[in-house]
């Protein structure tokens, strides 16, 4: 029986102003499918999300989520935008971030039936039972994490969408997001879409990759997109991509700004991230 | 006490002990959202440009409440349109309140009237709150406290997690601008008791005292509420106490809204040893 798939891209192009994002985006991303997007800071990884999100509409082509127009709002789809960080003292605890992703959007004094049981159900389903009532604000990155996909996930959706879950994470939090992550779309069958820089750490799990590149696009399994041949003719200059071990380093292609996040700080400018 | 007892059989100090209770309610109810949304400049900002309306009202109406109503629904609308983001919001309120202020000055130096209407509007009258006020101030506190029951929820969504929020279909910019408008709105019934200058030590240092207490936002908002109506009441009520000192009723609702959020300070700091 052939399933619908969550995600299907044909043609799609998008243009900020006269500038030119990605075009020629098709493929079809199936349930449970875990799909990785990479590419250069200011290719539009980002934005891919909003489109899938309904907060930006196409300028070329078209796009289905779950087998109908991308909408703000759907119940079909799960996001974890770029973490930020709560204020300390924001008067919020977890448990209240993943009840707003219940109810946060319906008017009126009363909340979901049944709401209280969820909450619980998704708060443990990510294994933060033990701080969920604690201030969302005085959190590590990595429990704030593991609460917003607890938020993205509570809905019960069919598709995901993480905009850089990794970002400031430490190795442990990362590989346990990413568990957690590829635990729900093998478990529940929820294709995930992800946006990131770091690929070591999802390489393991993915089942393609989305490389983004000053309009170019390639999509394909990440031992055909990741090879020097590809990436070089995507960025139109020579890249090398070295395997050391089971981990992947591209070398001269540009290079993510380090500013936002510490621990990169001795990686090499002028080499993508590998930790 | 015998006096404060006394006292509260006149109207005045019936009056006075009925809009504080209102005053209250409301800045108690808003002010959690001023905290997580960091709009403690946005409520200055509109609570001074209340002073120009205000005098503007006393001119034209012989008003002054009627005239900074009006004028807050104007101010509301400035900040909305000149600053989305939250430090262009800064910036621009900055600008408005800087002319207002003058603005202000300059209104006044057209009216003739008593001149102590001027200083009840910066640093408060509450007992000049008239039997029509009480009518104003009455219909305001619950129509805004029925907003707040409406849209507490999406309201605290996009106030905490705005991205989510948006993506999640909450109309998060049209919120944003409800907010600004009940804010200045309740800033301008607040200032009434507390004077413009005094805004912020009701709408917001009850909600910052009380996210000391707990980071429950339901338990926050109670304890903002409860705080709020502790400082006006309280403070009122000390003022008749104290009648011959001659001190401002505002005075002591800023110190005792001060005192609890000390308290809770030190025992947030207690707590956390």
């Amino acid at each position: 029986m052939s399933q619908r798939p969550a995600i299907q891209l044909d043609h799609a192009a998008l243009r900020r102003g006269d500038r030119l994002l990605w075009r020629d985006l098709t493929l079809d991303i199936e349930a449970g499918e875990f799909v990785a997007i990479l590419g250069p800071n200011g290719a539009g990884k980002s934005t891919l999300l909003k489109v899938l999100l309904g907060l930006l509409p196409l300028s070329e082509g078209h796009a289905l989520v779950a087998g109908k127009a991308p909408r703000r709002g759907s119940a079909e789809v799960g996001y974890v935008p770029q973490q930020k960080g709560f204020d300390t003292d924001l008067g919020a605890r977890g448990r209240d971030l993943v009840t707003l992703g219940v109810d946060g959007h319906r008017f009126g004094p009363l909340g979901a039936a049944g709401r209280a049981a969820r909450v619980e159900a998704a708060i443990t389903a990510v294994g933060a039972k033990a701080y969920a009532d604690r201030p969302i604000g005085r959190l590590s990155g990595g429990e704030q994490q593991r609460l917003r996909i607890a938020q993205a996930l509570v809905g019960d959706p069919s598709v995901l969408l993480c905009d850089e879950p990794l970002l400031s994470l430490d190795l442990n939090h990362q590989r346990g997001v990413v568990e957690l992550l590829d635990r729900r779309r093998r478990e529940a069958g929820t294709a995930v879409l992800m946006v990131t820089h770091e690929i070591n750490p999802v390489l393991p799990y993915v089942n393609r990759v989305i490389y983004l590149v000053d309009g170019r696009v390639a999509v394909g399994k990440p031992d055909e997109v990741l090879t020097s041949a590809r990436l070089s003719s995507l960025y139109g200059t020579r890249v090398d991509v070295l395997r050391v071990r089971d981990r992947i380093v591209v070398l001269g292609a540009e290079t993510e700004p380090h500013h936002d996040h510490d621990h990169f700080h001795d990686s090499d400018a002028g080499e993508w991230h590998a930790q | 006490m015998n006096d404060i007892w006394t006292y509260l059989h006149y109207p005045f100090a019936q009056h006075a002990l009925i809009a504080a209770t209102l005053v209250a309610l409301v800045s108690g109810l808003i002010a959690p959202f001023v905290a997580a949304r960091d709009m403690a400049f946005a409520v200055h900002g509109s609570a001074e440009l209340a002073f120009p309306t205000a005098v503007a009202g006393l001119l034209l109406f012989d008003d002054a409440l009627t005239g900074a109503l009006l004028g807050s629904v104007l101010v509301a609308i400035a900040i909305a349109l000149l600053g989305s983001r939250r430090g262009d919001g800064n910036t621009a309120i900055g600008v408005i309140l800087a002319f207002g202020l003058g603005l202000g000055v300059f209104l006044l130096s057209f009216y003739h009237g008593y001149a102590s209407q001027a200083t009840n509007i910066l640093f408060g009258s509450i007992v000049a709150v008239t039997g029509r006020d009480l009518a104003v101030l009455g219909v305001v506190a619950a129509v805004v406290s029925l907003l707040v029951l409406v849209v507490y929820r999406p309201l605290f969504f996009s106030s905490v997690d705005p991205e989510v929020a948006e993506a999640r279909g909450v109309p998060v910019r049209i919120l944003g601008l409800l907010f600004v408008l009940m804010l200045t709105v309740t800033v301008t019934e607040v200032a009434q008791v507390v004077g413009t200058l005094l805004v912020l030590s009701l709408a917001i240092t009850p909600a910052a005292a009380a996210r000391c207490w707990t980071a429950a936002p339901l338990l926050v908002t109670g304890l903002s509420v409860l705080f709020a109506l502790l400082a006006a009441d309280g403070g009122f009520l000390l003022s008749l106490a104290f009648v011959d000192s001659g001190v401002k009723a505002s005075v002591f609702i800023t110190f005792i809204s001060f005192g609890l959020y000390v308290v809770a300070r030190v025992a947030a700091v207690v707590r956390r040893v």
